[in-house]
């Protein structure tokens, strides 16, 4: 005969220190837990509320130029380093913790156009309207010791834009061509032209890290590989793009920031329509910049905002501005993917969040499960119309916000001209080109 | 460098004085070298020196340079050297060969074709390269969680192998240690197991036991099996299944043997003459000649028992065909099917047989009978349908039997009446047959039949008007039947349309022979029910309303008619009207709110399985729901209007299926599962919500490292690189467009950095 004898293990509800938290033993029966569905909706709309609530992306504004900013780069090796450039000719270096300017050289006369880090971080390069470009130690002079570049290289034409080789002792300037210079030597070792009188910004491929690609004057971004004579391929676009950045995980991935207001990323081996089109700015798009882990990235605009997007989605997930900030010039993702930095017109440059709503600082394990789980709630429940009306609900600059509208309209208006013409044409002569293929010209070989 | 110059100088003039005396026609040559000279005393500094570069055979003694220096080299003089030289065969020939050939080279492209065609490699060639990065991509695209930064080396503590493995023993005592450890082949730097230890694991490895185990008790498994069935089988004492299982092995055999007939004809032939000496002693041992003890027994059974009379046919059967002689087995193969099938009814006749061994017999019956011999179907068929259509044309006969001797008597008694009483029991006949396939509930009509002959007769003595009467109104149903038939028949499925089809061709045939329900009956398809369309069940009271708004307008009464029987075909096939009635019924039934049963069995009285609470309980906790505000179809006949929407709700509802789902039960599905703790378990929920990237503050993510990811195909030594590098500085600048050379050697050089 089998005796049924209430049993209990204390291990089943004894903590083994007094720092555990207590032990629930808890049953799973669903018929003890209805409404799965609901509640968790519920806790789905107040993660999404919350999540909005606590969106204050804004960390620090950076100010200390006399001009604006021209252009700004991370320090190759440390987190806390930033190099900035402005319209004076001045650079600075900034250290981010501690919220100020650590240095301040003189660099060129006029603009400084373009400025970058050594792979190794011991030095950076600067170029500028004064056709000069100079190297400078990482490290600042002693006490009383005049600032005073490593190196500088006199070039025959203004250098408009720099960026070093990812694992090697050679940078890639542009002005007038496209040089590829060796540190060691005054010359540039190759030279690309392509046709083209100049060229807005040249970038080095940080994965397939001997290819780069640059922006002309021309509407057209180039392709070159260093260790060709010549340049691989041309796209011209219908607008010129401003900056282009490569993406750091995915070699074949480019995005470039047009004048026209979008973004395109470009598979460069099919460089005849681009992969995705990002839209949402209102003005022409300065500057971008991927972020580390290459799922999305930032840019930066001319009607005052910064937008961040998705690598894959046509519209961005969040958009940046103050009251203060004006059009900004450059826009950099910082290295360990939690922050933006931004240079505008009005001197100051801005430190943002890449997550408006994530905490900054240490989070404790629960903090972190609790996280975890909001994130999960509102992305299964983001196609709930509730959901997704507050996910998606962001404030926007009076400016900013009529012109988008302005925009939406005229192109819902061109949208529908066309559909006529469609309709009063014989069938098939007006043929339904996609997006996606009206913004390239032409490809060249 | 100017004293040099003017040293120059000077030995230049000697040269000239010296040749002077030698040769008068060199004159214009001297000059241009004074020239020269002079020129370069001037702005050049620097002159380039005439050197010996190749060994000739005229050196003046005054200077070391040859006659005609600072020309061009023709090919001629190349070749007029060489010949005078003795060896490099190979050389000369090639040279001779240049000479002869007379073709002029073509036109280098011009540039912009040659650099296009130089970027267009080049573009291919990195494309190429950086397709290989695809998979990385994908891989990170598709993993479920990426941890940035990349490869990092896994936190926490370390194995004890990997902290020892650098480790090195450099004191005395340490070394000692080891060289005992060595002594005794104790393993020393991954401390697992010693060799003996890894030699008996390397003889039995797990899996492979646990799997030949698991092989082991499968066979056994089956064998016991296998054991347990053919004692079981053996046991068995029904005559009939091991009958039927020596069948089913004859006929094994048989089927074995025509495929060794195709694949092996020496063996079947062996087998075929195995056979044939089995069939010959049997033919000699006399079995099957009904001559036995238990043939005789079988014999005095056979009027009574039909099983026992089967047995004796069959037995018979055997004989006959043992003792046929093979030569004639072609000609029996067309008599002995005919026959078989002859067989049962014979058996199953009332008529005692007067000696069922003869096969002369059989023959002759139904001659005797020629109505039954209708009843022989066409052609043979197979045997399970034969058994089958052998009891319903047993019954179809006695139906037939039966009716000719009562019209025999109604001729009898009516002979007025005779002609339409055939008709009309044939028509109730074929009617039985079509309207129900089983035979029970024809035989109840065939009784009813026969009450209403009765009827009919005793009716038919008294009055011969109602006689009359009697199949009047069968004539006119008839015809009704028939007009329903065409205009208010509803098919509903195919298989309604293939009785329709059944129904309406024998029709015109009906009152010509009696003999035609046969034909019928013997068809499958007849016997299915003939489907009555009624009207009051198609339409319930609600289709008046419809009726009327289906005849909207006032028309001539044969347009209208026309219309209908328009609209009617048209819907021939569905019955639309009726099936929307029954969906809105449906749904109505659906909205009404549903009594509660909330009585909790056991809850103040005795409970357990199969005791019910009681009447009083059930009564008193059974509650009835308010009924809820009337339909908005409520007074719309031909409209449903759904209210599942309800709109204080809808405002949180997912109007339209997101992007990658496909369809709705996918998306609620997903919906429905719960992600939370409240409804998982922590690991549940840890694996659930598990973000797609993580990325720690402060840890700089640097860019994918190309050597991390790809691995080169071939790694080359790196002795051969530096003079490929030294050659090919720029080789790619003056490089044809396409050759591979070109190619081959920038991949080199790829692969030699760093």
């Amino acid at each position: 005969m089998k005796v049924k004898v209430l049993c209990r293990n204390p291990d089943d509800y004894v903590r083994e220190t007094t720092r555990d938290i207590q032990r629930v033993p808890r049953n799973y029966d669903p018929t003890l837990h209805p409404f799965e569905v609901p509640r968790e909706y519920t806790r789905a709309l107040n993660a999404t509320k919350l999540e909005r609530v606590f969106a204050k992306p804004f960390v620090a504004s950076l100010d200390g130029h006399r001009d604006g900013i021209s252009c700004i780069a991370k320090h190759a090796k440390s987190l806390s380093t930033v190099l900035s450039g402005a319209c004076d000719g001045e650079v600075k270096v900034w250290n981010l913790p501690r919220r100020e300017c650590v240095r301040t050289i003189q660099a060129h006369e006029g603009f400084v156009r373009g400025i970058c880090s050594r792979f190794c971080g011991t030095s950076f390069f600067t170029v500028g309207d004064d056709k000069t470009i100079k190297q400078w130690n990482m490290e600042p002079p002693g006490c009383g010791v005049q600032e005073e570049p490593i190196n500088t290289i006199l070039g025959k034409a203004v250098v408009t834009g720099i960026d070093h080789h990812q694992r090697e002792a050679t940078f890639a300037t542009c002005g007038q061509t496209v040089d590829i210079y060796d540190e060691q030597r005054s010359s540039p070792i190759r030279s690309f032209s392509w046709g083209v009188d100049s060229f807005s910004c040249v970038r080095y491929n940080p994965v397939e890290t001997e290819l780069l690609a640059s922006c002309a004057s021309d509407r057209s971004v180039v392709l070159y590989d260093m260790r060709e004579s010549t340049p691989l391929r041309k796209v011209v676009m219908k607008l010129r793009s401003n900056t282009l950045c490569w993406n750091p995980m995915e070699a074949y991935y480019f995005t470039c920031s047009n004048e026209d207001y979008n973004l395109y990323t470009y598979d460069m081996r099919h460089l005849k329509c681009p992969v995705t089109v990002h839209m949402d700015h209102v003005s022409a798009v300065l500057d971008v910049d991927y972020s580390p882990t290459g799922r999305e990235f930032v840019s930066a605009s001319f009607d005052k905002t910064i937008r961040i997007f998705p690598k894959d989605k046509g519209h961005s997930r969040e958009v940046y501005h103050t009251k203060r900030m004006q059009h900004v010039i450059c826009v950099r993702w910082s290295a360990d993917n939690k922050y933006v930095l931004s240079g505008s017109d009005e001197m100051n440059i801005r430190l943002w969040k890449a997550n408006a709503s994530e905490k900054l600082g240490v989070l404790s394990s629960r903090e972190k499960i609790a996280a975890n789980y909001n994130k999960k709630l509102i992305e299964k429940f983001q196609h709930h119309p509730q959901v997704k009306r507050i996910a998606r609900h962001r404030h926007l600059p009076r400016d900013v916000l009529k012109q988008k509208k302005q925009q939406r309209e005229m192109k819902e208006a061109k949208r529908r001209k066309e559909q006529n013409v469609r309709k009063h044409s014989k069938p098939g002569s007006v043929p339904l080109v996609p997006e996606k293929e009206k913004h390239v010209v032409a490809v060249l070989e | 460098m100017a004293v040099s110059a003017e040293k120059e100088f000077a030995m230049d003039n000697d040269v000239i004085s010296a040749s002077e005396d030698e040769e008068g026609s060199d004159d214009e040559r001297k000059h241009n070298k004074l020239l020269q000279a002079i020129s370069s005393l001037g702005g050049k500094r620097r002159k380039n020196q005439t050197e010996r570069s190749e060994a000739s055979l005229q050196v003046s003694e005054f200077f070391v340079s040859a006659e005609g220096a600072g020309d061009k080299v023709g090919l001629s003089d190349l070749l007029g050297t060489v010949e005078k030289t003795t060896g490099a065969t190979k050389t000369k020939k090639q040279l001779r060969n240049l000479q002869n050939r007379n073709e002029t080279l073509e036109l280098p492209l011009n540039k912009e074709q040659t650099e296009k065609i130089q970027r267009s490699v080049a573009y291919e060639k990195s494309t190429k390269e950086v397709t290989n990065w695809q998979s990385v991509v994908i891989q990170n695209q598709k993993a479920e969680q990426l941890v940035f930064p990349l490869n990092q080396e896994p936190s926490g503590p370390k194995r004890v192998e990997q902290v020892v493995a650098g480790w090195k023993a450099e004191t005395p005592l340490e070394q000692e240690i080891f060289r005992l450890l060595h002594m005794n082949k104790q393993p020393l730097h991954d401390p697992v197991l010693t060799p003996v230890e890894e030699a008996s694991l390397m003889a039995m490895s797990l899996e492979e036991a646990t799997i030949r185990r698991a092989e082991l008790q499968k066979a056994r498994a089956l064998q016991s099996y296998y054991e347990a069935k053919a004692k079981r089988e053996k046991k068995i004492k029904s005559k009939k299944y091991h009958r039927i299982q020596k069948k089913a092995k004859r006929k094994e055999f048989v089927k074995q043997f025509e495929e060794r007939m195709k694949t092996d004809p020496t063996g079947a032939l062996e087998e075929l003459k195995k056979m044939e000496m089995s069939r010959m002693e049997e033919r000699m041992s006399l079995k099957h000649q009904n001559s036995g003890k238990w043939a005789k027994s079988k014999a005095i059974m056979a009027k009574y028992d039909d099983s026992a009379r089967k047995a004796m046919q069959e037995q018979l059967q055997i004989n006959k065909d043992l003792t046929q002689k093979i030569a004639t087995l072609s000609d029996d193969e067309h008599e002995t099917p005919e026959e078989s099938e002859m067989v049962p009814d014979f058996v199953n006749d009332v008529e005692p047989i007067t000696d069922p061994v003869n096969p002369w017999m059989r023959s002759r019956i139904p001659q005797e009978e020629p109505e039954i011999s209708c009843v022989t179907p066409d052609k043979p068929q197979t045997s399970e349908e034969e058994e089958e259509r052998n009891e319903e044309e047993e019954l179809l006969a006695d139906f037939q039997r039966r009716r000719t001797l009562r019209r025999t008597e109604d001729d009898d008694l009516i002979p007025t009446a005779a002609e339409e009483q055939i008709v009309n029991t044939c028509e109730v006949s074929r009617e039985e047959v079509v309207g129900d396939g089983t035979v029970e509930i024809s035989d109840s009509e065939e009784e009813e039949e026969e009450d209403v002959s009765q009827f009919n007769t005793l009716f038919k003595l008294m009055s011969s008007e109602k006689t009359h009467e009697g199949p009047a109104p069968t004539q006119d149903q008839q015809e009704d039947e028939e007009q329903l038939d065409e205009g208010q028949l509803r098919v509903r499925s195919m298989e309604d349309l293939e009785v329709l089809e059944e129904v309406s061709d024998p029709r015109p045939g009906t009152p010509a022979a009696p003999s035609m329900p046969q034909p019928t009956a013997s068809d499958p398809l007849a016997k299915r029910s003939k489907r009555e369309i009624d009207l009051s069940e198609v339409l319930t009271k609600e289709a008046k309303t419809i009726k009327v708004a289906l005849t909207p307008t006032v028309v001539e009464d044969e347009e209208r008619e026309e219309q209908i029987s328009i609209i009617k075909e048209a819907f021939a096939g569905d019955d639309v009207i009726s099936d929307f009635l029954i969906d809105k019924r449906k749904q109505e039934e659906a909205g009404r709110p549903k009594v509660v049963d909330l009585t909790l069995p056991g809850w103040g009285e005795w409970g357990g399985v199969g005791v019910k609470p009681s009447q009083h309980k059930r009564k008193r906790f059974r509650k009835k729901m308010a009924p809820p505000p009337s339909r908005q179809d409520q007074k719309l006949p031909d409209v449903i209007i759904s209210e599942k929407r309800n709109s204080s709700i809808a405002t949180h509802q997912v109007s339209h299926l997101p992007f990658p789902f496909q369809n709705a039960t996918q998306f609620e599905s997903c919906i429905r599962t719960p992600v939370g703790q409240t409804w998982n378990t922590q690991t549940a929920v840890k694996k659930m919500t598990m973000p797609k990237v993580v990325t720690t503050a402060g840890a700089i993510i640097e860019p994918l490292v190309k050597e991390d990811y790809i691995k080169d195909k071939s790694t080359k030594p790196m002795g051969k690189g530096p003079a490929i590098l030294l050659n090919d500085k720029r080789g790619a600048k003056d490089g044809k467009p396409s050759d591979k050379h070109k190619g081959r050697d920038s991949h080199k050089r790829r692969r030699n950095k760093p």
